[in-house]
């Protein structure tokens, strides 16, 4: 026998179920009087922030081709100078007009989840070479066992893109346009396809 | 001891075998909602490892009073009134402070306060079912509620739910982001349920299954039951200076 490590086992995770909008976005569903507001919906900006505003939309899409009504997605992104709002931030010190964290149920009819920020500068990798901007969204819904973990790219930043150490790790490259937002105007549409031809390329981090 | 304070490294990997994969058809919902390719491997980057924080100033004095926070003035929730507590540490056994929990439940009889739930149990308009906490420096948080009922869904043709408190948690990562569910010590319906069945290891299960704490109960008042979470641990990058080719 040896010492044991005495490590613990992170908890096992459990499907968000049907009413996780209860939980965590209680105003949403009519449960009024509790929190004065729904804690990370509406805009991640205020008038002060710095950086390009943008929005964000897209759905959640099941192997059927039908939205999802009953998603919750979530981002956190760096601010317009590649910043992030965290104690564990080590570079400098992000805008404190941006928290960088946002929370978004999916639309009762469309499924649409919408996120109203700023464009993130760009982060650097391990190595120190600068990754492409980008936002990292997860994903929990009924059915959804463990929360899923994606990226965001931005389909105007294609040189950016194309020297991105994360997505160069994708062996198929016919899958990386599954982690591009489309531009149209000052929104990025961003669909993620839990299955699929176009089934998004989610990350084990 | 150190005097700087250590560059947060990358998370320990995660475990997969304690955590169920998503395809588990015996839960329907599961079966088009499975990602059916392998997740892309890659060792946290600051996107991952950092995180957002929340602070204590945002929480309202009835958060964590589930009896209380949506019932009227002078009257409080029906149901067996428990105190739910317990710590949120890491991998390395570390409490983590300041984190914020989330938890939701079904009221007493086991019926949601939501429109898509058309359960034939009552809805009690003392419960709103929703409430939060954020850790305190020792990892440490608490609630009290009423304790759920179990409730039958529509799955098999007679899935039953044991009776459970979902909760969110927020580590220091953004990589460490976990959604679970509380289960109560004696429960018969825990095994039989599919949904608990997506966790391939049954240690793993019990460590989602809360006991009876005589402990921390209050006498004459409310039965306590004790939850730990655990999150996934971080390595500290104090040994990895080390660039690439060496
Ligand atoms: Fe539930």
């Amino acid at each position: 026998m040896v010492q044991p490590l005495g490590y613990l086992k992170e908890s096992p995770s459990q499907t968000a179920g049907p009413y996780v909008h209860i939980g965590l976005t209680p105003n949403f569903v009519g449960i009024h009087g509790i929190y004065a507001e729904d804690l990370g919906v509406g805009a991640l900006v205020n008038e002060k922030t710095r950086g390009e505003r943008i929005v964000i939309r897209g759905r959640v899409i099941d192997g059927s081709g039908t939205p999802l009504k009953d998603a919750l997605v979530e981002i956190w992104q760096a601010d317009a100078a590649g910043l992030y709002n965290s104690p564990l931030e080590t570079r400098g010190k992000a805008d404190e007009n941006f928290s960088g964290w946002g929370r978004s149920p999916a639309h009762f009819e469309t499924g649409e989840f919408v996120f109203e920020t700023v464009k993130p500068g760009r982060v650097p990798f391990q190595d120190g070479r600068l990754m492409a901007p980008h936002v990292t969204l997860w994903i929990v819904a009924r059915g959804i066992n463990i929360g899923l973990h994606t990226r965001m790219y931005f389909s105007d930043e294609a040189d950016a893109n194309a020297e991105d150490p994360v997505l160069a790790r994708i062996e198929h490259k016919v899958r990386i346009p599954t982690l591009i937002g489309q531009r149209d105007g000052d929104a990025y549409q961003f669909d993620i396809h839990l299955q699929g031809e176009r089934e998004t390329v989610f990350f084990d981090m | 001891m150190r005097n700087t304070i250590p560059e947060a490294g990358p998370l320990f990997v995660r475990d997969r075998a304690m955590q169920p994969p998503a395809y588990t058809p015996w839960y329907k919902t599961s079966v088009l909602r499975a990602p059916t390719r392998a997740l892309l491997s890659l060792e946290g980057t600051r996107s991952e490892i950092t995180g957002p924080v929340f602070g204590h100033n945002m929480l309202h004095e009835l958060d964590n009073d589930l009896i209380h926070n949506y019932a009227k003035p002078g009257e409080s929730a029906i149901g067996p009134r428990i105190l739910v507590h317990g710590r949120v540490l890491d991998e390395s056994n570390r409490p983590l402070p300041g984190v914020l929990v989330e938890f939701w439940q079904a009221n007493a009889g086991g019926r949601y306060r939501h429109k898509k739930d058309t359960y034939l149990a009552a809805i009690d308009p003392n419960f709103g079912g929703v409430g939060r906490a954020i850790t305190d420096d020792d990892g440490y948080y608490w609630f009290k509620t009423v304790q759920p009922g179990p409730y039958p869904w529509p799955n098999g043709v007679n899935d039953w739910r044991p009776a459970h408190i979902h909760f969110s948690i927020f580590g220091k990562s953004f990589a460490q982001r976990l959604i679970t569910q509380m289960y109560f010590e004696g429960d018969p319906l825990i095994w039989r349920c599919p949904i608990v069945q997506t966790i391939p290891d049954k240690a793993a299960i019990e460590r989602l299954v809360a006991p009876l704490d005589m402990n921390a109960t209050l006498p004459m008042d409310m039965r306590a039951y004790k939850f730990d979470i655990v999150l996934r641990g971080r390595r500290s990058t104090m040994f990895e200076n080390r660039r690439e080719g060496n």
